[in-house]
Parts: structure tokens; sequence; C-alpha cells
């Protein structure tokens, strides 16, 4: 056993006063340090290290699916086509859709931040199946590598919907690999939320009973629970496609004997759950960010619990609100309608109960607060504009036009992305130890707000005038209201970028973080910043609700 | 003897292993059903759209292959339910002498469904080329197609689960898996056969005994 005397060249690792590089002691002992070699991380089954590898793919992702929507922005800043030939419009905004949805969208917030934190948050050490949640990542990847490759041949050219007879007949881009790389992606998700599912009911710290649950445990149980019952209808849906295109199967094809109808009904029977499984881990990370900057117990906790379970069920019945024009029977079309609008109830429930929490709280603008302000915001103007085109005489006129688009950006983007830059600037001092820039998060969260709604705002109004999606060429009158979209896009991408450099800054030389930067509770927050390999030293016993703040009773006036 | 087998790292004592494996299975048998529930939505639609021909073609089928394919299922679904049982009491010989028959069976089920297959082609009946000289009408052929997808998907996870069987029964052999301490392996890959062997019993009246 060598002393301190070498530390001129490298720390002693067995020595942990030995001061070396910078890094603290907790560092030094953290599941960051635990093994250095490539192969320490690319074999690791540590939940935590699992997160930072999806992390880095997805934020790849996230940049490739950005590219292609700046080709769409920039051919759309005039009404002609010069950038791109009409095919080739079409390549990027289904590249752009599919990336988005499947490579980023869908993994983002479970597969990061609920990988890391479901077990630190329930007081375990690892999930259920550590092996299981490596492989779900090279799943991932394998995928991912079959999108890179469709890339690299030209893409598809059918939207992100795949809608028959298009996909099945007419196309001429690399449908069948496209249909094999989101097939292939599915069992990853199949395989997280199994692992969340289990983790939840079986490893709760003693303690740790279900109304004791963090929020952000509930919508993401809710989120696995869609991902395991919605994600094999795809899976087998995307093979009859392929099917249908390599062998002639005829189950999409009228000529044939079969409906094209009935792949839309197969396609939103997964995609309509899924657009919750985009947006109920945000809304999990929101309620943790409102608690955390309120400083008070959640308002009406069973309530947001419960609301997250009634999104998850009620949102496997309404997939047909996407087929209103596509000649359902119209009984159909008004029960889908009906349910639409019911759907919107714990969504709104949720929003309530985050004000009311919120009421006379401890609120200091932090990073995180911002982007869940940010949040609520746009997530309300997203949840309210559904309900509109959930109308269905509304909906005959905004079916397919740039109000749909809006609409949906504003859930997705607004919404999804928003909570993930909040969650990521929430728990970054957890993850990685060390603290950033709050005036630059702070900026951030205000540029990617004001971004957002240069970017999408004016498409609320071009689809009510008449623009519909999936077109680049468009009458003149359009032009100013795109080129406000496509000006606000760059904003926005500037704003994605940002925090990239101040994150990264702090990585080097930002301050130790200590256990709980924010001062707030839950278990992972007990725990040293960065957590060490086993997260608890011992196992916690919990003996308290969650957000247990203590409640400051107002000076009665006489 | 071999020392008892540890707990893996995220459990704190056996039972809550045991727990977790069942539960993950049962879980992933959920989604297994979605993945079927599908094609079964397909088969049903084409049911109503055409039902004429789809009885017409479903007659045409070999019902009572697929009737002994049901019993050898069913039987072998028995054996391996009786192997839980024997596992949980570390009847180890018994444990090994039901699951190997119980692969036997599914053996003889993914012979017998080769035979009927090759049969279908010999009487153009089945939609592959060179196969389908007796299949004259879009919506039949259509019937057959989902019937060669769905039968296919089936002895797929058939296959699947033999390997499995097979495999446990090796542990078990090698002592790798003790008994009772690991019957969690034999009655996780038993719910994947029962499985297997209930969507054979829904498969079998969809396609063949549609009059």
């Amino acid at each position: 056993m060598s002393s301190v005397t070498n530390h001129d060249e490298r720390p002693n690792p067995d020595n942990l006063d030995d001061p070396g590089l910078s890094e603290t002691k907790t560092e030094r002992v953290s599941y960051l340090r635990a093994g250095h070699t490539l192969r320490s991380w690319l074999f690791t089954t540590d939940h935590k290290r699992v997160a930072l590898l999806y992390m880095m793919s997805i934020t790849f992702f996230f940049f490739i699916g950005g590219i292609a929507a700046a080709f769409v922005r920039a051919d759309l800043l005039t009404p002609s086509a010069d950038l791109m030939t009409n095919e080739g419009y079409n390549r990027a905004f289904t590249l752009h859709g599919v990336i988005m949805v499947w490579f980023f969208l869908i993994p983002s917030i479970p597969n990061t931040f609920g990988n890391f934190l479901i077990p630190l948050m329930i007081g375990a050490r690892d999930l259920a199946f550590p092996r299981l949640n490596l492989l779900s990542w090279y799943i991932f990847i394998l995928g991912g590598i079959f999108t890179l490759f469709v890339l690299i041949l030209g893409g598809v050219d059918t939207g992100w919907t795949f809608y028959t007879p298009l996909s099945s007949m007419y196309a001429n881009g690399n449908v069948v690999l496209v249909a094999t790389a989101v097939f292939i992606v599915g069992f990853s998700s199949i395989l997280t939320g199994l692992n969340f599912i289990v983790t939840i009911h079986k490893l709760r710290a003693p303690g740790m009973t279900w109304g004791r649950l963090p929020l952000f445990i509930w919508s993401h149980y809710a989120t696995s629970v869609i991902l395991v019952l919605a994600t094999p209808v795809l899976s087998v849906t995307l093979a009859l496609i392929a099917a249908e295109r390599l062998f002639g199967l005829g189950i999409f094809n009228p000529e044939l004997g079969g409906d094209p109808l009935l792949f839309q009904h197969l396609f939103w029977f997964y995609s309509h759950p899924a657009v919750y499984i985009m947006v109920l881990p945000a809304l999990g990370v929101v309620s943790e960010l409102v608690a955390a900057a309120a400083r008070k117990p959640v308002f009406g906790y069973k309530f947001v619990a419960g609301s997250s379970i009634a999104i998850a069920v009620i949102g496997f019945l309404v997939w047909g609100h996407h087929m209103f024009v596509s000649g359902q029977s119209i009984y159909a079309s008004a029960v889908f309608s009906f349910l639409s609008l019911v759907v919107a109830v714990p969504s709104g429930i949720k929003i309530y109960n985050w004000t009311a929490t919120l009421y006379k709280g401890d609120i200091s603008l932090d990073p995180p607060f911002l982007f869940a302000m940010g949040f609520i915001g746009l997530f309300v103007v997203g949840g309210l504009t559904g309900l509109a085109v959930a109308m269905l005489a509304i909906d005959v006129h905004l079916h397919d036009t740039y109000f749909v688009v809006a609409h949906f950006h504003y859930i997705m983007v607004g919404g999804t992305v928003s909570a993930y830059f909040g969650a990521l600037h929430f728990w970054w001092p957890k993850i990685v130890g060390r603290l950033y820039s709050v005036v630059w998060g702070r900026l951030s969260a205000m540029f990617i707000f004001i971004g957002f709604n240069f970017t999408f705002f004016p498409q609320f109004i071009l689809g009510y005038e008449g623009m519909p999606r999936r077109y680049h060429v468009y009458p003149e009158q359009f032009q100013v209201l795109h080129d406000m979209s496509s000006i606000g896009a760059s904003i926005l991408g500037i704003a994605y970028l940002m925090p990239a450099v101040y994150l990264y800054y702090s990585l080097r030389y930002g301050q130790p973080a200590g256990n709980n930067p924010w001062n707030v509770t839950g278990l992972e927050w007990t725990i040293p910043s960065p957590p060490p390999k086993h997260n608890f030293d011992e196992i916690p016993t919990v003996d308290g609700p969650p957000y247990n703040y203590p409640v400051r009773k107002e000076a009665k006036h006489a | 003897m071999r020392e008892l087998p540890k707990v893996q790292t995220p459990y704190v004592d056996r039972a809550q292993q045991h727990e977790a494996g069942i539960m993950g299975m049962h879980i992933f048998l959920a989604s297994e059903i979605m993945l079927f529930g599908g094609i079964f939505m397909a088969i049903a639609v084409i049911r109503q759209a055409h039902s004429q021909e789809v009885v017409e073609y479903s007659k045409e089928l070999h019902y009572y292959l697929g009737a002994i394919n049901t019993m050898l299922l069913l039987t072998s679904s028995f054996l391996v339910a009786a192997a839980v049982h024997m596992s949980r009491h570390a009847r180890r010989k018994a444990v090994l002498a039901l699951l190997v028959s119980a692969a036997f069976l599914g053996l003889l089920f993914l012979g017998l469904k080769g035979f009927e297959y090759w049969s279908e082609f010999q009487e153009g009946r089945l939609p592959v080329a060179g196969g389908m000289e007796k299949i004259n009408s879009a919506p039949g052929r259509l019937f057959l197609n989902l019937y060669l997808v769905s039968t296919s998907l089936h002895a797929v996870h058939l296959t699947i689960g033999v390997i499995a069987l097979l495999v446990v029964a090796g542990r078990i052999y090698t002592r790798r898996s003790a008994l009772p301490q690991r019957s969690v392996v034999v009655e996780t890959t038993a719910a994947y056969w029962h499985l297997v062997d209930i969507i054979w019993i829904f498969l079998y009246p969809l396609l063949y005994l549609a009059r």
C-alpha cells in the first residue's frame, strides 16, 4: 500500500484523503468512479450508469431529430420549394417525427430520470432486474443503429404514422427498415416498463407504503402500465405492415379484402396512449418540482397520484379521436369525442393542485421552478387546444392543419421537453455532484419558453386559417407566420444548446453539491451526491408522509 | 451439496427475489397477450367482413390435426404444472422427467404442425409461392395469410418455450439451479408455457372451427 507521496502524478485510489485531482471524497466513492474503463460502463448493471448511457444516447438522437426539424423550418421560410424536393421534404419531417417520438420523447424522462431516481426514491439498491435494464439499452441502441442506417440509405416518406395504404403499397422509402427499427426499440420500452412495475411493487423500503410514494413514482407506474400494454400492439401492427410490403399479406389492402382503416385503429390504439407515455413522466417531474419550489406538502396528494392512473386508463379509450374524418361511424366518433373530454379532467386536477400547492409557498426563482412554470403554462395551452380538436365539429375544420401540429408540440415539446430540462436542472447536482450556474439556468429556462412560443404560437393561427400539415409549398399569405415560426425555432435551438455549455462547465468547475442542495425532502436527497454505487449503506426505513415540510401557521389577524 | 444460492443485488431476501421473478414474468405475459391481441383483432375483422369466404376456407383446414395438437399442448401444460408442484418439494428427478416430457410433446406439436403445412402445400392451400393453386379468392387468401402468420408466430413462441424447458431442465440436472430454492425458474418457465398453450386454445377455434 503506497502512501500519499506519489500524488504528484496520480491520486492514490485507496487513500480518500489524497486530494489528487479536483475530486471530493464523496465523488471518489461514488458510482461515477466505481470503475473507470469503457467496459465498466458498457457492461454495467448499475441503474445510475444505465441512466447516463440512455441520457447520452437520447441527447444524440435529439440532435439528429432537431437537425431534421431545422431542415423543415428552413424550407418553410419561403412559399416555394427551394431547399428540398417534395420527396426530400416528406423524408425530413418523417425522420423528425420518427426520431423525436421513439428515440427521444418516449425514452426521455423514464429511461434517464426514471432509471436513475426510482430506486433512490423508494429506497432500493437497484431496479428489480438490473441485467434486463442494461439489455433494454442495448436493444434501444440496436433500434437506433437501424434508424441511422435508414437515414444513410435515404430515409422514409410516410410520416411517423405509417398510414396505409401509403406505407404498405405506394411509399418509395425504406418502410420495412424503419418499421424494424421501431419494432426493435419497442422491446426496449416493454422491458423498461416491466422493470419499473416490478421494482415499484417489490423493492419499496420498509415503511414506504403506496400512500408515501413520491408523485414521480406514481406517474412512472402509470407510464409503465401503458408501456407494457400498448407497445406490443404497435409491434404487431408494424410487423403486419412489413409482411404487407414484403409478402403481400393483404390485411390493409382493400383490393385483397383487407381494411386500411384497421391500421389506423391498431396504430392509434398504441399511439394515443403513447402520448401519455411521453407526458405522464413529465407530469410526475413537475409534481416534484412544484413541491420542492413551494416547500409545502403537495395539495391533494391522493388526487394527483390517482389522476396519473386515471390518465393511463382513460388514455386507452380515446384513440378514435384521431379518426374523426377517416369515415368511422359517427356514433363511435361521438363516444371518442366524449371520452377525450373526460381524459382532460385528471390533467386539470393536477394543474389545480399544483397551483394550490404553490399558494403561499416559500418560492425561490430557481431554474427548476422556472422550467416547471414554463411547463404548466405551455401544457395548459396544449391541453385546452386539445379540447378544441376533440370536439367533432371543430375537428372537421382543424384536422390535418397546423393547428394540430401546434397543439401536440405544446404538449410534447413545450410540456415534456420543458419538464425534461426541469428535471435535468433539478437532479443534475444529485447525478454529477456539482452545482451549476443558477443565473444561466434561469436564462435558458426563459429563452426556451420564449423561443417555444415564438415557434409554435403562430402555427395555431396558420392552422386556423387553413394551412395544412405536411406541405412545403403554400400560399404567400402564410409566409409571415411561417417566418415567425422559423425564427422562433432558431431561438429555441440556441436555447436548447445553452444548458450543454454551463452544465458541462459545472462538471469541472462547479461547487460540490452536498447531499441536499435544494433543501427538499425525498430519500434521494438523504444520500451523498453523486450517490455511492449501492445507493444506501443501509436500506432506510420510512416513517412519514412524502413532502413532509413544516407547515407554518398564519398569524391570526385580530 | 452445493451451497445455497446467494440473494442477488437489489433484493434483501430470497422470498422478495422469488416474488419479483414471478411478477416480472406475469407482466411480460400480459404484453405477449397484447401482441397476439393485435392479430386476433385482425382475424376477427376479416371474419366479420368476409364471413362466407372465411368459413369456406376454414372448412378446408385439417381440423383433426389441430385437435390432436390441442390435446398435445394441454397434456404438456399438465406435465409442466406438475413439474412446478414437484420443484417446490425438491423432487428433482420427477421435475426433470416432467420437463423433458413436456418439451417432447412440444416438439411433437411442432412436427405435426410442420406436417400440416407440408400437406397444405401439397394440396395447394398454403399461401406461399408454388403452394396456392387452389386459393382463388382474395379474402380466402387473406384468411389463409393470417392463418399462416398467426400459427407460425405461435410456433416461434412454442420453439422458444421448448428451448426454455430444456435449458431449465439442464440447469436442474447440473444442479446449477438448486431445488426448491430456485423453483422460481421452473415457475416462470411454466407460466410462459401455459400462455403459449392458451394462445393456441384461442387460435384453434378462431382459425379451424369458423362455421
